[in-house]
């Protein structure tokens, strides 16, 4: 394995702990405002993900450095490229940033209003533009053949692509459900677990329909063969397994359920792309690979040394502090934000 | 409109803005830390409070700080596409290890401090809040490496049309990057500290908590002081590097034209006409900018002319002045800012010794006023620091103009520089909003210690719930 393919695969990791870890507080973020049903209830359920959403974050600081560091070009491809909808989504990450922060430091219905609908927007956006990243991907995009993307932004919005948007919000909206029911306790898990039971056939169909969707209009879930499609169908496997209401896997189980399927669908995607990173819709010849988009070996041997020497920490101090704040939340506990 | 202006605007909004928090959150946490330190150690109850009473103001900073910090990152690739795919392989790297060792850490580690009160044992979560001070730093270290980098770039060859790191410890060591950090760090350690110190003066003058606002204004004007003092220091070293790294910067910043007679003198104010290239009125003191630059009363400076028809030679024609009255003011604003705090600190430590705080009113009442200097003086000496190397975004390889995205319109950067700095207005409000709404109550209620939660306890109820 050359280093190149080796910080391909760091990257995907990277984005895939990105979906994982901020797709439930995403997915939590979206229904605060509506399962909470006094202020109280509502700062129960931001609470849940409290501790944790500022270091999911960072998985997505972390994915853009490491490839404007790997992968220069697929960097300045995308970020470039996919202009506004990465203003769209700075934006809704701004607001819900502080939204956090910012929501109890008043008393007054309106300004908590106010932030619940930031947290609200801000969760609701990303997850569809990152659909809509995440289908152009598979679909290819008009790169041109000095590695810039042309054509304006309206041209993302193909159906396919709004497909994908709305199907990754169900999809991380079930996942943020199936963490609320771990980490609280009553009549808020009970809530949480209604939604779930009433959305998962959506979330199920959305699935479905853009893995065969997919399948016809992209080659990236036959690309190595086509025994690869086993990967979209697991995920899909996993996810009903998950949110069937016949399934007995317990709460914990419904999580880790969804947590697959997402881990599943995102690698799906990112190894039939590989070895290209951003396919030309114009022309094969024009697309961004780990070959040509990469840095040189001196860079990449360096930045593998650090990535090697410091993941085990960061991920090991994550998992210790999701450890300590396992403990189910109660409305009369003492809350942060 | 060109976008390469729009970018530019773009870029010097979200840089000037996102670092009015970064100071704040590098100063706040270490002084914090100090402070919960001596909880810990001299177990008062006071420092409790008074940590908790700061950590209000530090977490509405820490927040805006961070939603700004994200798009500080991916602008490079947004706008400057040209430019990231030049110098990713050597600029990159920084970015990425910055994420690795120092946001994760952040991140991590201000979550187990927040909600970790009376879950942790103390000195775990004392430890935490060290790590979050330590992890701002590494941060500051990472991303200063990288604008080194564009200061004074090393480490590299060129392949192609790319350069391609091949020295990793010259990027480290990298004379620029040792000049600049310390710098950073006395000047944001010094930044926080004002903050508390100011606060605690307007506290004070209304006997809001006397106990605790004496105490922090003590631990604060201490730190303020050490760091004031080291910052002119090391603003004072960082100059003298420039003088031999970046002349046309160092021969802006003092308008100085021709090249100086030997030994040279310190002009502290000028008229400056840039389209004759001169000055029309200047006030010298004679040896005095030889002494600053080189540590004696003689030497010579090379003037800005000078400069441009040497780098004509070497780099082609064109303008390679950068805009002179901008960097002749911003440089005496950092300096006469920098000169004037650490009056205040001295003086304010003099006083809080002898214990007169309380009655030492005029001082007191210019104290929260002080708070905006460090501010000014941080955005002035960012303007220097990054318009002295204008023409270039990487200085002697590649020009701004040039590493704009070829691949964005100029309506689509205007949408974007209208919709942050629009954002960046609302937020800086609600900022000053809730900093003054905290800092005005009288009375501050930490809320009372809570039942203790024990983390390792083992789950109540949930767990048992039905599922299906």
């Amino acid at each position: 394995m050359s280093l190149a393919e080796f910080w391909f695969i760091l990257i995907t990791i990277l984005f895939i702990g990105f979906f994982v870890l901020e797709g439930f507080d995403f997915g939590v973020g979206m229904v605060s405002r509506f399962l909470g049903k006094d202020d109280r209830e509502k700062r129960v359920y931001i609470n849940t993900i409290g501790p944790f959403w500022d270091a999911n974050e960072v998985w997505l600081i972390t994915a853009g450095g490491a490839m404007f560091a790997a992968f220069p070009h697929w960097y300045a491809t995308m970020f470039s490229g996919f202009y506004i909808p990465l203003v769209f989504m700075l934006l809704a990450l701004i607001i819900r940033g502080v939204s956090f922060e910012f929501r109890s430091k008043e008393e007054s219905y309106k300004w908590r209003n106010t932030w619940d609908w930031a947290l609200t927007i801000g969760s609701f956006l990303p997850p569809i533009l990152w659909g809509v990243v995440l289908a152009n991907f598979m679909t290819g995009m008009p790169i041109n053949e000095n590695k810039e993307m042309v054509g304006g932004f309206l041209q993302f919005l193909h159906p396919f692509a709004l497909l994908g948007g709305v199907m990754l919000l169900f999809l991380f909206l079930v996942h943020g459900l199936q963490f609320i029911s771990i980490r609280t306790t009553g009549d808020l898990n009970d809530r949480a677990k209604a939604l779930s039971k009433k959305v998962a056939p959506i979330a199920l169909v959305l699935f479905l329909a853009f893995i065969i969707t997919g399948y016809f209009v992209s080659d990236v879930f036959t690309y190595h063969g086509q025994t690869f499609v086993v990967l979209p169908i697991m995920g899909f496997v996993a996810l009903l397994w998950g949110l069937s209401s016949k399934s007995s896997v317990g709460e914990r189980g419904r999580f880790a359920l969804t947590t697959v399927s997402i881990i599943l669908l995102t690698a799906s995607i990112f190894i039939g792309m590989f070895p290209r990173v951003m396919i030309s819709s114009i022309s094969d010849a024009y697309s961004l690979t780990v070959y040509n988009a990469a840095s040189g070996a001196y860079t990449l041997k360096l930045m593998s040394y650090f990535s090697i020497a410091l993941l085990p920490f960061v991920l090991g101090y994550q998992a210790w502090s999701y450890y300590i704040f396992r403990k189910r939340l109660k409305k009369e506990d003492e809350l942060e934000y | 409109m060109d976008p390469l202006i729009i970018a530019r605007l773009q870029f010097a909004s979200t840089t000037i803005f996102h670092y009015f928090f970064v100071p704040v959150s590098i100063g706040l946490a270490f002084t914090i830390a100090v402070m919960q330190t001596m909880y810990v150690v001299k177990k008062k109850d006071v420092y409790r409070k008074m940590t908790k009473f700061w950590s209000v103001l530090f977490l509405i900073n820490f927040a805006v700080g961070i939603v700004t910090g994200i798009l500080q990152e991916f602008q490079f690739g947004m706008n400057w596409s040209t430019y990231s795919r030049f110098v990713g392989d050597v600029f990159g790297p920084s970015l990425a290890i910055e994420g690795l060792l120092a946001f994760f850490l952040e991140s991590t580690f201000i979550a187990v401090w927040v909600f970790g009160w009376d879950r942790l044992p103390k000195k775990v979560h004392l430890a935490s809040i060290w790590l979050v001070s330590i992890g701002t730093t590494i941060s500051a270290f990472w991303i200063l490496s990288a604008n080194s980098f564009m200061q004074n770039p090393v480490g590299f060859e060129m392949a192609g049309e790319r350069a391609q790191m091949n020295d990793f410890v010259a990027i480290l060591t990298n004379p620029h990057l040792w000049s600049q950090f310390p710098h950073v760090l006395m000047t944001s350690i010094a930044t926080g500290a004002f903050l508390v110190a100011g606060i605690s003066a307007w506290k004070l003058i209304r006997k809001h908590d006397v106990e605790m606002f004496k105490r922090s204004f003590r631990i604060s004007i201490i730190i303020g002081a050490s760091t004031a003092f080291m910052m002119l220091f090391t603003g004072h070293w960082q100059a003298q590097y420039l003088v031999e790294s970046q002349p046309m910067k160092m021969a802006a910043a003092e308008a100085l034209w021709e090249t100086s007679e030997d030994p040279a003198p310190f002009t502290v104010f000028a008229n400056i006409n840039t389209e004759e290239k001169m000055n029309e009125y200047e006030l010298q003191i004679p040896y005095l900018l030889s002494f600053l630059s080189y540590n004696k009363f003689s030497g010579s400076l090379e003037g800005l002319n000078q400069l441009q028809a040497e780098y004509e030679a070497e780099y082609g024609p064109g303008n390679y002045i950068p805009p002179v009255k901008t960097l002749f003011w911003a440089f005496r604003i950092m300096t006469g800012v920098g000169s004037l705090l650490l009056l205040a600190a001295l003086y304010g430590g003099y006083v809080s010794r002898k214990n007169k705080l309380p009655k030492n009113n005029l001082y007191m009442k210019a104290m929260p006023w002080v708070i905006a200097l460090p501010f000014i003086g941080n955005t002035a000496g960012w303007i220097m620091t990054e318009m002295g190397r204008q023409p270039w975004v990487v200085f002697g390889m590649m020009k701004t103009e040039d590493a704009v995205s070829p691949s964005v319109t100029a309506g689509e950067m205007l949408f974007s520089f209208i919709s942050f700095t629009t954002i960046y207005a609302i937020l800086a409000i609600l900022t000053i909003y809730l900093f003054a709404r905290h800092i005005k109550k009288p009375v501050f209620l930490e809320e009372t210690p809570h039942k203790t939660n024990d983390p390792f306890e083992t789950e109540a109820g949930g767990a048992d719930h039905v599922t299906g």
